[in-house]
C-alpha cells in the first residue's frame, strides 16, 4: 500500500447517480477504514485537532479505528460532536482537519472526515448511542432552533446536566439539514433522524410548530415558562435576489425554495407538495447551496448550468461537491454574470442574458473582484432560473426581542467565545450570527454557547 | 397532533373547523395566519385565522376545496387531527392593535370581503366592535350557495351589506358596484380593508384610489415554509421585493404590483386543474383563484 494515498472510497456511479435521489457516497468498509486509519501519523502536537471548529480528538479516534475499537472510536467523537454522522458528510475538511494534515505535505491527508463518517455509521449500525451521567441540575435552557447549531448547544448542554427543551418553527427536526442539503448528500431518515435521537436519548425535548417571536416571544418564554437562558440557533434567513429585470418571472426560485420543496417536503418522491421540473436549469451562484440546486435539478431530469462570476479557484463550495457535480455532467459557466432574465408573454422564463467577467483587484474578502467585460453579453435559452445568492437574516425574532441588538445588516451580534448577546441570558450562533456559512462552523458556535451558559449558571 | 374540536360546513365546498392548537390560540391576532400540514405527505397549506378562543385553545380556520390537499383536509371528523398546525405567521392587522385604537377609533372604516375573504375579515370585524370601533362591511360571492358567517358578521358589524354576481341574493353585482352605491348615496369612508381572491382586491383598489380611499388588502400567494425561508411568496410593493410571510400578509393595496402576483400563482397550476374549473364553473368563473390564468 502507498502511504502517500488515500484508501479510495466507493461511490455511486455518476451516471447511474444522476438519475436517482440515494446517497452518492458509499462509505468505507471496515477494512478499508482500518487501512486508512494507519496512515495517520499521530503526531505529538495534531494541527488536525487545531483545524477543527469542535476539536474532535483527530488522532486519537484514528487509533481506535486502527485497533478495531470502534465502540471506543466513537465515545472520543462524541465527548466533541453531536452530529458524527453528519459532519462526516458535510464538513468541508479540506480547509479544516485535513488541510492541516501533515500527510497533505508530501501526498494525501487522511481521510479524516471519511473516517468519521466510518464510526459515526459504525455506531449507529450497532445501536451505539451517546450517553451522560451528569446528575441533572434542574436549570432550564431554552434552544431556539433544530439545526446544527441548537443540536450541538443542546446535546452539550445535557451532558452538563441541564433540562433542555428545542423549539423548532418547522414540522420536522433538523434545520438545513433537512431542508437545505439534498438526500443524495445526506440521508434524512438513516443519518439525520438518527442523529436528533441521540441528542434526544441525551435528555433534550424537542417541540416542533412552535415560531419564537410569533407563537412565543424570548421574554414570555423566561417570564412565564420558566426559561432561566435561552440559545437562539435559528438559522440564515429570507433569499436574496440580484434586483435584475425578469426576476420575478415564473420559473425562477430561490435556491432555498427549490431546495425546501425537493427536501423537506420531499416533492421527488412525487408527493402533494409540487416541483417544477424543468428541462434546461441555470443555477445562479458558486456555493454549496448552489451545486445542491444544480445536483437537484440534474435528478429531476433537466440539463443545468451553473452561472458563476468568479473563476474555478474562486468557487466557494466544497471541492468534493464541486468534482460530483462535473462528474454527474453539471456544466460550469465561469466567470459570468447574469444581466436579466428573458421571459415570454404569460411571464414564464425563455432565457437568461449573461455578461462575461474577468477578475480585477482583490475586493475586502480578500477574493479578486470580477469586472465586467463591456459588449461580451450572450444569452443561453433555459426554463428555469434558480438564484442562490445567499440570504439576510430573518427579523422575527430580533424584532421581538427587547434590548438585543443586532448589526447592521441585521445579524444577532454575540460574542464569539461565548455566543453571549446584548440582552442577558440569551446567545446565539450560527447563520443567525454570522450570515450564511457552514454546518460545522454553527455546530462551533453552539459548542461554544453551551459552554458560556455553563459559565453563566456558575457565575450567575 | 392538533385535533379538530368543531366542524362546520359553511357552504358548497367551504369547511369551518375549530382546532385545538394552544399555543396559536395564545398569541394570535386579527390578521395572522396558520399553516396547516394534514400528515406526513401533505402539503404546507396557509389558511387564514377566522377567529380564536383562548379560554378553550382553539383556533377556527376556514376552508375551501381546491386541490387534492385541501380535499383531503376537508374530510376530517370531529376528533380526527392534524398533523402539524403552525402560526400564528405574519404581521397583525394594524387596525387591530391596542396601540392604535385611538387613531382607529377616529376613521369611518369599510370592509370588503369577496369568497373566502369574509372568513379573515371577520375577526377584525369582531375585535374592532370589542374594542368600541363599529364599521361597514361589504361581503359578497359569485352566488348565494357560496355566502357564509352572514348572521355572525352582522352581529359585529354595523351594516351589512350582501352582494352576489349572479344576483341569488342580496345586491346584484360585486364588492365595488356596492361600494360605489353607497359612495354615491353620500356615505364616506376614509379607510378601506380588502380581502378577497386577487382579482377581486386589484379591482377594489383601482375604484379606491379613484375614491381617494386608503385600502389596506391581504395578500395569499404561494407559500412553502411561511416562516421567511423559502422566499416564495414574494411580491412587489411600492416597487420593492416584499415576502407575504414575515412582512405582509396586509400591505397597503395602493403598491401593490397585482398584476405581477396573480401571474406568479400560475407557477404550479396544472392542465388538470385549470380544466376542472372550467368543467365546474363554466362562465362565471373570472381568474383570481390561483388556479386559473
Amino acid at each position: 500500500m502507498d502511504a502517500f494515498v488515500r484508501v479510495p472510497i466507493s461511490e455511486q456511479d455518476p451516471k447511474v447517480r444522476a438519475t436517482n435521489f440515494d446517497e452518492v457516497c458509499l462509505g468505507y468498509t471496515e477494512e478499508e477504514a482500518v487501512a486508512e486509519a494507519s496512515r495517520c501519523l499521530n503526531c505529538k502536537n495534531p494541527k488536525c485537532v487545531g483545524g477543527c471548529p469542535v476539536s474532535i480528538n483527530i488522532p486519537a479516534f484514528i487509533q481506535e479505528v486502527k485497533n478495531r475499537n470502534f465502540e471506543r472510536a466513537y465515545e472520543i467523537i462524541s465527548e466533541s460532536s453531536a452530529l458524527p454522522a453528519v459532519c462526516g458528510r458535510v464538513c468541508p475538511q479540506e480547509s479544516q482537519c485535513e488541510g492541516q494534515c501533515i500527510r497533505g505535505i508530501k501526498g494525501e491527508a487522511v481521510a479524516i472526515g471519511k473516517l468519521e463518517r466510518f464510526v459515526a455509521d459504525w455506531a449507529r449500525q450497532n445501536g451505539i448511542k451517546p450517553h451522560s451521567d451528569a446528575p441533572k441540575n434542574g436549570h432550564k435552557v431554552a434552544v431556539i432552533g433544530s439545526g446544527p447549531a441548537g443540536l450541538t448547544c443542546a446535546g452539550d448542554l445535557a451532558r452538563l446536566g441541564y433540562d433542555v427543551t428545542i423549539f423548532e418553527a418547522l414540522h420536522k427536526t433538523g434545520g438545513v439539514l433537512v431542508y437545505g442539503i439534498p438526500e443524495f448528500r445526506l440521508p434524512k431518515d438513516e443519518v439525520v433522524a438518527a442523529e436528533v435521537e441521540n441528542v434526544k436519548s441525551l435528555g433534550v425535548k424537542i417541540e416542533t410548530n412552535v415560531i419564537i417571536g410569533k407563537s412565543i416571544t424570548i421574554d414570555e418564554l423566561m417570564e412565564e415558562e420558566g426559561f432561566e437562558a435561552v440559545f437562539i440557533g435559528s438559522g440564515a434567513g429570507l433569499p436574496r435576489f440580484m434586483g435584475i429585470p425578469g426576476e420575478q418571472a415564473l420559473g425562477v426560485f430561490s435556491a432555498n425554495e427549490y431546495l425546501t420543496r425537493n427536501n423537506l417536503m420531499k416533492a421527488f418522491k412525487d408527493l402533494d407538495t409540487p416541483i417544477s421540473r424543468g428541462k434546461k436549469v441555470v443555477v445562479v451562484g458558486g456555493g454549496n447551496v448552489a451545486m445542491d440546486a444544480a445536483r437537484t435539478a440534474l435528478r429531476l431530469g433537466a440539463e443545468v448550468h451553473i452561472v458563476y462570476r468568479r473563476g474555478e479557484a474562486e468557487l466557494p463550495a466544497r471541492a468534493e461537491e464541486v468534482h460530483h457535480a462535473k462528474e454527474e455532467g453539471v456544466i460550469f459557466d465561469l466567470l459570468q454574470n447574469p444581466v436579466e432574465i428573458l421571459t415570454d408573454d404569460k411571464n414564464q422564463v425563455t432565457g437568461i442574458r449573461i455578461i462575461k467577467m474577468e477578475l480585477g483587484e482583490p475586493d475586502e474578502s480578500g477574493r479578486r473582484s470580477p469586472v465586467e467585460i463591456p459588449g461580451s453579453e450572450y444569452e443561453i435559452q433555459c426554463d428555469t432560473v434558480i438564484m442562490s445568492l445567499g440570504t439576510s437574516p430573518n427579523p422575527l425574532i430580533s424584532s421581538t426581542t427587547k434590548g438585543m441588538e443586532v448589526n447592521r445588516r441585521g445579524c444577532i451580534v454575540a460574542q464569539e467565545e461565548t455566543g453571549a448577546t446584548t440582552k442577558d441570558a440569551v446567545f446565539a450562533g450560527g447563520d443567525a450570527v454570522t450570515g450564511a456559512a457552514t454546518v460545522i462552523l454553527a455546530m462551533g458556535a453552539g459548542k461554544a454557547a453551551a459552554k458560556g451558559i455553563d459559565e453563566y449558571f456558575k457565575t450567575r | 397532533m392538533y385535533s379538530i374540536v368543531r366542524k362546520e360546513v359553511l357552504a358548497d365546498n367551504i369547511v369551518l373547523m375549530d382546532v385545538k392548537a394552544p399555543r396559536v390560540s395564545h398569541s394570535c391576532l386579527p390578521g395572522q395566519f396558520v399553516i396547516v400540514k394534514i400528515d406526513e405527505e401533505g402539503e404546507r397549506i396557509p389558511l387564514t385565522i377566522c377567529d380564536y378562543d383562548r379560554e378553550a385553545e382553539t383556533v377556527t380556520i376556514v376552508l375551501q376545496t381546491i386541490g387534492a390537499s385541501t380535499l383531503r383536509m376537508a374530510e376530517l371528523e370531529v376528533g380526527d387531527a392534524f398533523e402539524d398546525f403552525v402560526g400564528p405567521l405574519g404581521q397583525p392587522s394594524e387596525l387591530c392593535l391596542e396601540e392604535n385604537l385611538e387613531e382607529t377609533k377616529k376613521k369611518n372604516i369599510v370592509f370588503i370581503a369577496g369568497g373566502l375573504g369574509t372568513a379573515p375579515v371577520y375577526p377584525q370585524v369582531k375585535w374592532l366592535h370589542e374594542h368600541g370601533v363599529d364599521v361597514t362591511v361589504i361581503m359578497g360571492s359569485r352566488t348565494k350557495d357560496l355566502l357564509f358567517y352572514i348572521d355572525e358578521m352582522k352581529a359585529v358589524a354595523k351594516e351589512v351589506y350582501v352582494t352576489t354576481d349572479d344576483g341569488t341574493y342580496g345586491f346584484h353585482g360585486m364588492g365595488t358596484n356596492q361600494l360605489q352605491a353607497l359612495v354615491d348615496e353620500g356615505k364616506q369612508y376614509d379607510h378601506c380593508v380588502a380581502i378577497g381572491p386577487m382579482i377581486m382586491m386589484k379591482f377594489v383598489c383601482k375604484l379606491t384610489k379613484e375614491l381617494g380611499i386608503p385600502t389596506i388588502v391581504s395578500m395569499n400567494p404561494i407559500m412553502v415554509d411561511g416562516t421567511g425561508m423559502c422566499g416564495a411568496c414574494r411580491l412587489i410593493v411600492d416597487g420593492k421585493v416584499k415576502f407575504a410571510c414575515v412582512d405582509g400578509p396586509e400591505f397597503d393595496g395602493h403598491l401593490v404590483d397585482f398584476d405581477l402576483a396573480m401571474a406568479r400563482m400560475a407557477q404550479y397550476k396544472t392542465e388538470e386543474g385549470r380544466k376542472k374549473l372550467e368543467l365546474e364553473e363554466g362562465d362565471t368563473h373570472h381568474g383570481g383563484c390561483g388556479q386559473c390564468s
